[in-house]
């Protein structure tokens, strides 16, 4: 290999891994991750495809670094691809340059023009012809090998994951397959050299490698939720897919409904019960919840919505991320309606995001709207073992009611302890009719009142301590973000660092009950505000206009899906604006 | 005697009656339908707090609050989809849900045939006016093609639904149908339905007086079935789609099993997931 490049700092490598359906990419793609993980590098990997079900091109997109990371970088350093059928649909994702390195099968005919118009490099190697070299052996482990060697990744790590893969069930895949990587590996000696991975120790504290989706469904068992019922939704459905095995072995349930409606209503009647309760769904099933999460508000009765954010409206982009809910999310119920809507800020804090959400719609018996992304849901990641927050739903329960049992009692709180069936002397009905103290239905203006009162206090009332966001950095320029738009930023943050620019990050967990107070004293001292979110309106920002108190000079930076916002855009405009 | 041997004074219909006056107009089959209901917890010697009556929205819908029961009064149309919610995360208790035709079979349509489908064990009982009272008086499923409304002056022109047929084909475990104007055979009815494992449906010709007055003519109708109960789907079939809409009693008694997921049995603890992740 010609002299080996660092990898800058913190981006680590960047790695595209392309082939048509079938070839095998998403698994050497696993199996690059899983061993940089067991190495001890952090990193993460995006499945994407063009937009046939199966088959056609599909790639593998990795980020490994020796320190976390969050998101996608603005670019890649290396492009593997098995062949370069259709690749053009989704070129716009592979953003390449002069630095970057293509690898290709001179069988398979040359890239598209798309990706060679910045100059980047390109080199050959006969993938397949090796591969049908080892019989029983495939061109993705050739690639597997190809990639191991140009990125610095050791062989043996990459061994161990093949062997761990085919090792127990099918040995008789194994030696052709270890062959292969190998002959890749070597193959790559003579290679042009891309940014070699920074040397990391082997690690000392736990890690997990999972998606978001995973750790959303974790996150709410965690929290307490023992009962779930769905409807299949790209891309939310692995969460269902993950959960219902799951809450066998921990003495819940799954139900698959018959609609989104079903879904919602049959929550609600499970939390009724006094079981902690969950949905999973994208903005097209949150479309047909609305009414029924009215019911929620209404009848007080705790509920999660997890929503896996796609590109919208309608069918949209469904496999590919946007933030284009948050309107929805915020302002789609009927009536006055308020409830609780959280955004987990990383892959990893979907877990922790979940877990809070089951545990304030407990604490408030109100409904939680979760907004994660497909980005977060599908993105596979190794991180740290997330600790254990602790929020555990607990719901008010009222144990020993009276003949004088209030279900909605005006407490000071808000919050009126719930009697659960079963128990003697607390029955009533549950009601979304407006009803008095007792639950009994009523038209009158004072217990109208009094009810709303009651619904938009305890979520007022409530301290939702320093979890409703993660605030990080001084300076006069602070970016307010939230979700999945929060890696780019605080890759921007960190390259700004590096100008010697200071800017602070606000990212908001809690999305609804507004908390201005909470964002002025976070935004003390700031002269200028950019808004970051991924959507074409600018949803977040106009909230924030409109509801809370931002200082200074605000600015908005958006754009829609599918492209992800780019660390580069960030940091470009902000220190663009840090010169003015 | 020793207090453990006394056995507890057998339960009341009335103590199944809440306070509440219900909102019905005088001479609505629907307050028959409530003491029917009453009736037929008291037969089965059930305690109020271990029963859930759930709804969704209608003159039908309001019979929760009107007993004593935990009640749940949802929204339109998904009555079913709460009750079964409600009844997969809590086998133990025993869970009615009621309404009427416009909320069953428009609106909540497609929770009907998946309720039968399911088989959940809970029972299902339908307060059939053929109209929509609450709103006044629009044609449902269930209303004759020439029924006059000012919504469809001339009538619909549409073919009713056929709700136990359709249940029967759904996969319904017992199906029923009933004449509130016989409030002690529609409870016999009822606790039957309860007592039968499995989704149990149970029609109830319930007249609206105000909106069809016509409707007091249905005791001139009605009539017991011809035919004994069958767990013959076919058998049950064949009668269904002949059947002239007064046929009274249990139709169809099957013995599917019923649907209920493993809950509160789980062998691990949360922490024991983890693993999975790990690497
Ligand atoms: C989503 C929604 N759409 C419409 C209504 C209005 N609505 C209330 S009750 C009802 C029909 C009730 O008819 P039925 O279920 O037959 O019950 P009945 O009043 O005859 O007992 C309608 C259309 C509503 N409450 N919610
Ligand atoms: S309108 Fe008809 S269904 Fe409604 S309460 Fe009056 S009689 Fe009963």
């Amino acid at each position: 290999m010609h002299d080996k490049v660092k990898a800058q700092g913190g981006r680590g490598v960047s790695i595209a891994l392309a082939g048509s359906g079938g070839a095998g990419v998403m698994t050497a793609g696993n199996m690059l991750l899983k061993a940089a993980a067991q190495a001890g590098w952090y990193g993460l990997m995006v499945r994407t495809s063009g937009p046939q079900i199966r088959g056609g091109e599909a790639a593998a997109l990795l980020r490994i670094s020796a320190e976390p990371v969050e998101c996608l970088d603005d670019r890649f350093d290396l492009v593997i691809a098995i062949d370069w059928q259709n690749i053009h649909r989704f070129a716009d994702e592979l953003p390449l340059d002069a630095g970057s390195l293509m690898v290709g099968d001179p069988d398979q005919g040359n890239p598209p023009e798309v990706l060679t118009q910045r100059g980047t490099r390109l080199a050959q190697v006969p993938i397949k012809k090796m591969a049908k070299a080892i019989p029983g052996s495939w061109p993705n482990m050739i690639m597997l090998g190809i990639a191991a060697a140009l990125v610095g990744l050791p062989l043996d790590a990459v061994k161990s994951v093949v062997e761990a893969a085919y090792g127990k069930k099918k040995k008789e895949l194994l030696t052709p397959n270890l062959a292969a990587v190998e002959a890749g590996f070597a193959s790559a000696q003579t290679l042009p050299a891309v940014p070699q991975l920074a040397a990391v120790e082997p690690t000392q504290t736990p890690r997990w490698l999972l998606t978001g989706n995973q750790a959303a469904g974790y996150g709410a068992l965690r929290g307490g939720v023992r009962f779930v019922a769905g409807y299949p939704i790209t891309p939310a459905t692995e969460v269902l897919e993950w959960l219902s095995p799951a809450l066998t072995k921990v003495g819940g349930t799954l139900l698959q409904a018959e609609d989104e409606l079903a879904s919602i209503n049959m929550i609600i009647g499970a939390s009724f019960g006094g079981v902690p309760s969950l949905t999973v769904t994208a903005g097209p099933g949150l479309a047909l919840m609305a009414e029924a999460l009215g019911l929620a508000v209404a009848a007080e009765v705790p509920v999660v919505v997890l929503d896996v954010m796609r590109g919208g409206p309608s069918t949209g982009i469904p496999a590919k991320s946007e933030q284009s809910d948050v309107s929805i999310a915020l302002f789609g119920l009927h009536g006055d309606a308020p409830h609780l809507v959280i955004a987990p800020n990383s892959i990893a804090d979907c877990l922790g995001a979940t877990q809070w959400a089951v545990h304030l719609a407990e604490a408030m018996q109100s409904p939680a709207i979760v907004l994660s992304d497909q980005f977060f849901g599908q993105t596979q990641a190794v991180v740290d073992r997330p600790a254990d927050m602790h929020f555990i739903g607990e719901r008010a329960k009222a144990s020993a009611p009276t003949e004088a049992y209030k279900r909605y009692a005006l407490t000071e709180s808000g919050v009126s302890p719930m009697s659960i069936p079963g128990t003697p002397g607390g029955a009533y009905t549950a009601d979304g009719l407006t009803h008095n103290e007792r639950g009994v239905p009523s038209s009158q203006a004072a217990d109208h009142l009094a009810q709303l009162d009651k619904r938009e206090r305890k979520l007022l009332r409530h301290d939702y301590g320093d979890y409703w966001a993660e605030i990080d950095g001084q300076g006069e320029i602070a970016v307010i973000t939230f979700g999945s738009c929060t890696g780019p930023v605080r890759d921007a943050l960190a390259r700004a660092a590096a100008d010697g620019i200071k800017v602070r990050l606000v990212s908001m967990r809690l999305l609804a009950p507004a908390q201005p107070e909470r964002l002025s004293e976070a935004l003390r001292g700031v002269k200028k505000v950019l808004v970051v979110e991924q959507n074409h309106s600018g949803q977040f920002h106009r909230y924030l206009r409109a509801d809370f108190d931002l200082p200074g000079e605000v600015r908005s930076l958006r754009h829609p899906g599918p492209l992800p916002i780019h660390a580069e855009e960030i940091y470009r405009k902000i220190t663009e604006w840090s010169l003015m | 005697m020793s207090t453990a041997s006394v056995a507890a004074a057998p339960i009341t219909a009335a103590a199944f009656k809440s306070a509440y006056k219900p909102i019905w107009c005088p001479g609505c089959g629907d307050y028959s339908v409530l003491s029917s209901i009453t009736k037929a917890f008291a037969m089965l010697d059930l305690r109020p707090e271990n029963v859930a009556v759930v709804s969704g929205i209608g003159c039908s819908s309001r019979i929760p609050a009107y007993t004593t029961c935990y009640g749940f009064h949802g929204v339109h149309g998904r009555a079913l989809a709460a009750g079964t919610g409600l009844k997969v995360a809590r086998p133990d208790l025993t869970v009615l849900v009621a309404g009427g035709d416009g909320d069953g079979y428009s609106i909540g349509g497609n929770h009907f045939l998946h309720a039968c489908r399911r088989n959940v064990d809970l029972t299902y009982i339908v307060m059939d006016n053929h109209v929509y009272g609450m709103t006044k008086g629009q044609p449902s499923p269930t209303t004759e093609p020439d029924w006059e409304s000012k919504l469809s002056p001339g009538g619909t022109g549409l073919r009713t639904f056929h709700p136990l047929v359709v249940a029967l084909a759904s996969g319904a475990n017992f199906i029923a149908r009933t004449f509130a104007g016989d409030p002690n055979g529609t409870a016999q009815i009822i606790a039957d339905a309860i007592r039968t494992p499995g989704f149990s449906f149970v029609e109830i010709l319930s007249p609206c007086v105000t909106l069809r007055p016509e409707q007091r003519g249905w005791k001139e109708q009605a009539h017991p079935a011809s035919v004994a109960t069958t767990s013959d789907p076919a058998k049950a079939a064949r009668y269904l789609m002949t059947d002239d809409g007064f046929n009274i009693g249990v139709l169809y008694k099957g013995n599917r099993k019923p649907y209920q997921p493993p809950m509160g049995k789980g062998t691990k603890r949360v922490a024991d997931l983890e693993a999975e992740f790990s690497i």
